[in-house]
């Protein structure tokens, strides 16, 4: 481990200390508790918080799709099929709730 | 001209090992197959589903996500470190990701263990069945990572912090992601549709 250390240059810094990815993190955790909040609201119907916990899980999966899994730095292809994944799942799952 | 759309289009890239997305892209196409079925089956007997729905712990599933969602956020830190060639802080938040992975399994255990313990199996009704089914999938894909995840912490504590490295790493975090994304879908289709 002593050769990989000496080996290894010092570190070089790429960015601030709060990093865009510590900002879409804290985003994510504030998504989640407002998915808490439409399940637990007993004033809310069905419709409003099954549609609402979905509408927002797809835009958390963007979030860790394009940030977390860097797609917005992908080749334009691999984004699309990943935002039309996340996008198709999402509508499919609503049009069968809500026909049902 | 640098900055300029062509040189930006140019140096677009995946995170990590090419071959590994084509896996990816193929495991979230399956899971996309897995949702169609469960929403078909939803949308012919809404009231099972419903009442089944219910009887999952909801509370449990949030936690989860917070769970996978930190441990993601983490596996992103080690990505800038590896990056940063900060071999110290790579290991550090390795160490922290599978730490926070781990409540999952833990989680995960607690809930069918219950679930069993109450006399809900995989034969109770067709919801059950697509529940263990589905979520069991994504445990294995959990238990595939942590084990990516270790082995990238041995392979960081050992090797060279070199551009092999930094791939290796971004190409587990890739995975990781993946396991969380999915997870993120999976949880509000089978728990929270009521």
């Amino acid at each position: 481990m002593k050769n990989a250390d000496a080996k290894q240059q010092p570190p070089r810094r790429t960015g601030p200390a709060i990093t865009a990815v510590t900002t879409v993190w804290l985003v994510l955790m504030v998504a989640t508790g407002l998915t808490a909040w439409l399940i637990e609201g007993r004033p809310l119907s069905p419709a409003v918080s099954t549609t609402g916990a979905m509408l927002i899980a797809c835009f958390k999966a963007r979030l860790v799709a394009m940030h977390f899994m860097e797609l917005h730095d992908a080749p334009p292809p691999w984004r699309w099929l990943f935002e039309a994944w996340i996008l198709g799942c999402t509508a499919f799952v609503l049009a069968g709730w809500w026909l049902a | 001209m640098p900055g300029s759309p062509t040189m930006r289009d140019a140096a677009r890239r995946l995170p990590g090992d090419a071959g590994l997305w084509l896996f990816i892209a193929a495991d979230t196409a399956a899971f996309g197959v897995f949702f169609l079925i469960f929403t078909a089956g939803r949308a012919e007997q809404p009231a099972l589903y419903r009442e089944s729905a219910q009887l999952l712990n909801a509370e449990l599933g949030l936690l989860n996500t917070l769970l996978l969602l930190t441990s993601g956020w983490l596996m992103a830190l080690a990505v800038k470190a590896a990056r940063e060639r900060d071999r110290p802080l790579l290991v550090r938040r390795l160490k922290q990701a599978i730490l926070v992975a781990s409540g999952f399994a833990a989680s995960k255990a607690w809930e069918y263990t219950a679930k069993m313990e109450a006399g809900i199996t995989l034969l109770t009704n067709e919801f059950f069945a697509y529940y263990y089914i589905f979520t069991g999938i994504h445990f294995l894909h959990y238990l595939v990572g942590v084990a990516v995840l270790l082995l990238t912490l041995s392979k960081a504590r050992q090797q060279p912090l070199d551009a092999g490295l930094q791939s290796w790493t971004e190409s587990a975090a890739s995975y990781w992601h993946m396991v969380d994304l999915l997870w993120i879908l999976l949880f509000p289709v089978v728990y929270l549709q009521r």
